[in-house]
């Protein structure tokens, strides 16, 4: 699975340890949502930086009071049919001010991207090789947007009242 | 009409570059179809009995007369030469080819047309009333909150993977024809007490598996902040709609298995978080959009013309003006239905021709503009009341003057197992069979309003619980049964028909149909008692009897 950061593909820099698996000394790690919440303490006092895997089944809610101390969250796709990842992610993004990575996970195709960088992500754990090269040229396929999200970009509403407003000053 | 501008059209262009795209990968076995099905059907694509079937959007059911024509072209280019028109105030094609269809699309994109979240797990087809904007005693023209809410589900980036597919409907009259209590979400646009503009919010309506009539969630939002409660109610759905079994997925039975008390607490809990933010609507953005519907310059035309005087001695004539021709707000025009319910045929049919022709006839007489019902009929908007006489000679001579708009032969019917690979049973046939049995207008007149309504299965395409009679197919040791209810309704007092009892064979129905309206002509306490009324008033049983007396 490549990982797609910054728009290219990168390496992982984070080590994946299973539940019950012992922690590396040092180095990045990403843990389950589980294991954060059991003992955060130790977790974060370690060297490295620490990511969390969230299953899209959990109000984000329990995860907030950790977020300033995680350097990346990993949101999970169990299929492509299953977007509650994407209110996840936006929740994450808008509401609580999370900017640190947030990754997706899981059943991430090509014909989401779009859609996943409008929501907040910013990494992707990409299934195909194929997808992930195409990632640049895919993301780009759009360039209106009818709704605002954290993005940043102007939706189309607003952008009709920019464009009215620019013409009638240029006149 | 509704104009669309540069980033409208911009959108739909690159929307049919990405489905080509997406075509291409699929037919070089780039995309398994498994990931492939969940990207046709967000193109309005599905895989039927016989080939691809082809949904196409007809946002709140208003059309021009250009885009008319480029819909008849489509039939006729890529499909047999006809078209099908829904309960969904869209327009399905049944036999297209994958290979065509970005083709078809991108002509379609020209004139503003598309086919985006017609179907899939997403918001579908913004639906409203046939009426909107020319009905009297309206509020305000719905369409426009209907175009705003169009925009801002189309390509959501947080709902294209709802755990179903999600309907909303608007109405803006005090007679609902949007059937806004059998949607997920239906809005009813009214003004409170201070003479600001609104809407009454319901949710969880729908019919299929499991039929539910929408419950008031809240009897006052404000235009302004439509979006940020819709978004709301979609969030708390799409975080807690069930993804285990897609019987339950749908948002009546969160609904109903939270109850909606709890359900509205999680909705206000969450639009409390985003009040202020950047949902609500400034008032120039809902002028802006407002301001991209145009109205026909009306003409100061005499409320009772020469035309219509003369033309009164016709007693043909007269029939289907009573039939087909209903109240405008604006003096001297009327609002005409064009029945797409011919006796034999099938049921919401057009073909390209006479999609053409009515294109034409639209451009002539109607400011160029058509509106496509639920009841999967068309109709002229804007009918200048002189035209009248010479608008029905042509739309006699097209077939589409049939006078029986609302009457026991304007069937719903869903397309059943002559197309539907979901089918259990035939629908098509049943209603031409019972649009024989009517022929008569003068008994069709004497029974008087009467909605059947016929699903091929419980998934319910054809509205047939909420039928005046409503007719499902199922399915019985590998024959064709049918399920009769009796007392449903969609509108305003919208309800679910009552079962009558044991389902009948298919060479049966037409006969039990009968045998209903007899009982109900033989029951009723006068001549101007609605089907729907008497059934109220007595119950299903003497309709009962009467049916299974004999059997
Ligand atoms: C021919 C292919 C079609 C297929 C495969 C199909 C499939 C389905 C399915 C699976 C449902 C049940 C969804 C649910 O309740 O969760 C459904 C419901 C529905 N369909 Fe279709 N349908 C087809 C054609 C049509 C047509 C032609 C119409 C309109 C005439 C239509 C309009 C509807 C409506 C109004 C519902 C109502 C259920 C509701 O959401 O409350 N469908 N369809
Ligand atoms: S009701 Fe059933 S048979 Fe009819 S169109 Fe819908 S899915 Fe097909």
């Amino acid at each position: 699975m490549p990982l797609v950061k910054n728009a290219r593909i990168a390496t992982d820099l984070f080590v994946h340890v299973a539940d019950g698996a012992e922690l590396p000394g040092d180095g990045d790690v990403l843990v389950s949502a589980q294991r954060l919440l059991d003992d955060p303490e130790t977790l974060l006092k370690r060297p490295g930086k620490v990511g969390v895997v969230w299953p899209n089944n959990r109000a984000v809610d329990d995860l907030v009071p950790h977020l300033n101390r995680l350097a990346a969250v990993a949101l999970v796709f169990p299929s492509f049919r299953d977007g509650r990842a994407y209110s996840q992610a936006r929740l994450l993004r808008e509401r609580h001010g999370y900017d640190g990575e947030l990754r997706a996970t899981g059943q991430v195709l090509r014909d989401q991207f779009v859609f996943m960088v409008r929501a907040g992500f910013d990494a992707f754990d990409v299934k195909k090789d194929a997808d992930a090269d195409a990632f640049a040229e895919t993301v780009k396929r759009y360039s209106v947007f009818y709704q605002p999200t954290g993005d940043g970009r102007v939706a189309a509403f607003n952008r009709r009242m920019q464009l009215r407003h620019s013409e009638s000053a240029g006149q | 009409m509704y104009a669309y501008d540069e980033l409208d059209r911009t959108l739909i262009n690159e929307r049919v570059s990405e489905f080509r795209d997406q075509v291409k990968r699929r037919l070089s076995g780039e995309l398994t179809e498994d990931e492939f099905k969940m990207l046709r059907l967000q193109n309005g694509v599905y895989l039927q009995l016989h080939a691809y079937m082809f949904r196409v959007a007809i946002p709140y059911g208003t059309l021009s007369s250009k885009q008319l024509r480029r819909l008849a072209h489509v039939g006729r280019r890529y499909d047999r030469g006809y078209g099908h028109f829904t309960t969904r105030q869209n327009i399905q094609f049944n036999w297209i080819k994958l290979s065509d269809l970005p083709d078809a699309l991108a002509d379609l994109a020209d004139v503003g047309i598309h086919a985006m979240q017609t179907s899939g797990n997403n918001m579908r087809n913004v639906t409203s009333d046939q009426w909107a904007g020319v009905a009297p005693g309206e509020v305000e023209d719905p369409r426009i909150w209907s175009e705003i809410l169009r925009q801002h589900t189309t390509l959501h980036p947080e709902f294209s993977f709802l755990p179903r597919k999600f309907k909303i409907a608007i109405t803006a009259s005090e007679h609902d024809r949007a059937a806004i209590k059998v949607h997920d979400i239906g809005l009813r646009l009214h003004k409170n007490a201070d003479g600001e503009t609104g809407f009454e919010v319901l949710v969880g309506g729908g019919l299929g598996r499991t039929p539910f009539i929408g419950k008031t969630i809240k009897p006052f939002v404000l235009g302004r902040d439509i979006l940020s409660y819709v978004e709301a109610i979609l969030r708390v759905y799409n975080q807690y709609g069930r993804r285990d079994n897609i019987y339950k997925a749908r948002i009546k039975i969160l609904v109903h298995e939270l109850g909606i008390e709890k359900f509205s607490r999680e909705v206000d809990e969450e639009w409390k978080q985003m009040d202020g933010g950047g949902l609500t609507l400034d008032h120039s953005v809902v002028e802006e959009v407002r301001s991209r519907f145009s109205y026909p310059p009306y003409e100061k035309l005499p409320h009772m013309p020469d035309e219509l005087k003369q033309a009164a001695a016709d007693p043909l004539f007269e029939r289907w003006r009573k039939n087909s021709v209903a109240p405008h707000k604006v003096q001297g025009y009327s609002i005409v239905t064009l029945s797409l319910k011919p006796v034999g045929g099938p049921p919401g049919d057009a073909t390209a021709d006479q999609m053409d022709a009515v294109a034409d006839l639209a451009d002539k007489y109607s400011f160029g503009e058509i509106r496509v019902g639920h009841e999967q009929n068309l109709a002229l908007p804007h009918v200048a009341k002189r035209d009248l006489p010479k608008l029905w000679r042509a739309l006699d001579r097209l077939g589409l003057a049939t006078p029986n708009v609302n009457l026991v032969t304007d069937i719903i019917a869903c397309p059943g197992l002559d197309y539907c690979s979901l089918a259990n049973a035939r629908s098509i046939p049943i209603a031409q069979e019972l649009t024989r049995r009517f022929a008569n207008h003068d008994t069709a007149e004497m029974i008087g309003r009467l909605h059947i309504n016929i699903s091929g299965c419980i998934n319910a395409c054809g509205h047939h619980h909420v039928g005046h009679i409503g007719i499902l197919g199922v399915e019985k040791n590998g024959e064709e049964f049918y399920q009769i209810t009796i007392g449903g309704r969609a509108d305003e007092h919208a309800q679910m028909g009552e079962l009558i009892g044991p389902a009948v064979p298919y060479a049966e129905v037409a006969d039990v149909i009968e045998d209903i309206v007899e009982a109900y002509l033989a029951l009723r306490d006068r001549p101007g008692e609605l089907f729907v009324d008497t059934v109220k008033r007595l119950g299903v049983e003497p309709f009962k009897e009467r049916v299974y007396a004999t059997r």
